[in-house]
């Protein structure tokens, strides 16, 4: 049992498949691997020392400006709503549909009517500067807004075009 | 016991590491955060233990009819699609034949053929929609308001065919463009997704009666059927009223005064 191992060996020396070979056509197959290293690294190095600058939500609309600086405040703590505010969103959503349950106090105790369309856009009312400028740079689509207004006034203002088009 | 100096100094050293761990612990566990959070009911909001609508069709004519699903259509962000096929309604109207199908025959009184009934969802105390619902996106309140939830719905459309009134709409696609009287105040819904009347809880919970009511002027009553002292429960035991399909066994919440 012992000597096996030797014994294949043995009998791969003897069908030569320790003998170096001929790498056939190996130029293309060497300017085909340089080919796909310089077609995969090419993003890499194009963007090297080029990183996306960390977006900053944009705070200074009309409501939050024309708050008193004391009271100048979200629902809860900014770190928590920087962290937490999906979630947040989505208990509250299942709290007003499921539960009925419309009225929000964090621990400021403070009472807010629980609303994304209604409360959070009337103090951030920039949705372009403070939504979407942090969802655009993490890849993030919420589907909030699909039903949800991201610019009511805006949108209840547009035109309606064409009548009752259908396909 | 007597007790050495040195061991006193360990467990006192001891101690103080236990305390300061602990402390520490209290201080995350107590901080504010999410077991501060509460979610609460509006005050001021309107309750029931079971609500009810009486359509009083001698008060009703077209005009106010036409007012009541324009008032609705328009607070709710209801597409309007002319295609039958794709159509979205809240609340619409049916001739006679159609609405009441069973009390329909070939001598019925001219006055109700020709008559055009206000339908919407009746909130059925027995709905059959509820109990297709593979995702529990629509089921029945504790005050009987038949709910929906447009997040949880997965467009299956089973609610649809169990049904019996046609209550419940289908968006075949993104009906933003199409919604033409635009309340800012109300979401739309998506493409993929069921919708139908909600009794206007967004309004009960506000203090607020429906918008079809309030634009009735007075020809649709809402109301707690549960209360004895109700005016639909006076309306009910004063007059005689009708059912949508009542042999079916859905028990409509909504009646009708012919």
């Amino acid at each position: 049992m012992a000597d096996e191992p030797k014994k294949v060996v043995d009998a791969l020396r003897e069908t030569g498949f320790f003998k170096p070979k001929k790498l056939y056509d190996g130029g293309k197959v060497l300017i085909g691997i340089v080919v796909l290293f310089v077609i995969v690294g090419f993003p890499f190095l194009y963007n090297r020392g080029k990183a996306a600058k960390v977006p900053e939500p944009e705070l200074n609309t009309p409501v939050i400006q024309s708050m008193p600086e004391a009271e100048r405040r979200c629902v809860e703590s900014r770190q928590y709503m920087r962290d937490n505010h999906m979630r947040l969103l989505d208990d509250w959503r299942d709290q007003v549909v499921r539960k009925d349950r419309r009225e929000y106090a964090g621990f400021t105790k403070k009472r807010y009517s629980i609303s994304l369309q209604n409360t959070c856009l009337e103090c951030h009312s920039n949705y372009d500067a403070f939504c979407d400028r942090c969802h655009t740079y993490t890849g993030t689509e919420p589907y909030c807004w699909d039903c949800h207004l991201n610019k009511p006034q805006e949108w209840a203002a547009e035109k309606v075009e064409g009548e009752g088009q259908w396909r | 016991m007597e007790v050495t100096r040195r061991d006193f100094l360990k467990i006192a050293g001891a101690s103080t590491i236990v305390g300061i761990l602990g402390g520490w612990s209290a201080v995350e566990v107590l901080a504010p955060g999410e077991l501060e959070q509460q979610h609460l009911p509006k005050p001021g909001a309107l309750t029931a233990k079971r609500w009810a609508m009486v359509v009083d069709m001698k008060k009703m004519d077209e005009a106010t009819m036409k007012a009541c699903i324009d008032a609705c259509h328009r607070a709710h962000n209801v597409p309007d699609i002319d295609d039958p096929k794709s159509t979205v309604k809240w609340i619409w109207l049916e001739p006679f034949e159609h609405a009441f199908p069973y009390r329909h025959h070939e001598h019925v009184a001219d006055s109700l053929r020709e008559m055009r009934f206000l339908v919407f969802c009746n909130h059925c105390n027995n709905p059959p929609c509820v109990r297709v619902c593979p995702t529990q996106a629509t089921w029945k309140r504790e005050d009987g308001i038949v709910m929906m939830d447009e997040h949880r719905c997965i467009g299956c459309r089973y609610c649809m065919a169990a049904c019996p009134y046609g209550s419940r709409n289908y968006n075949w696609t993104d009906p933003r463009p199409f919604i033409k009287k635009r309340n800012p105040d109300y979401p739309t819904r998506s493409g993929g997704v069921v919708e139908k009347c909600n009794f206007c809880v967004e309004r009960l919970a506000e203090g607020l009666m429906p918008a079809c009511v309030e634009a009735s002027k007075g020809a649709l009553i809402f109301g707690d059927l549960a209360d004895p002292a109700s005016e639909v429960k006076n309306i009910l035991n004063s007059h005689y009223t009708i059912r949508r399909k009542l042999n079916l066994g859905t028990e409509p919440s909504v009646f009708y005064m012919v």
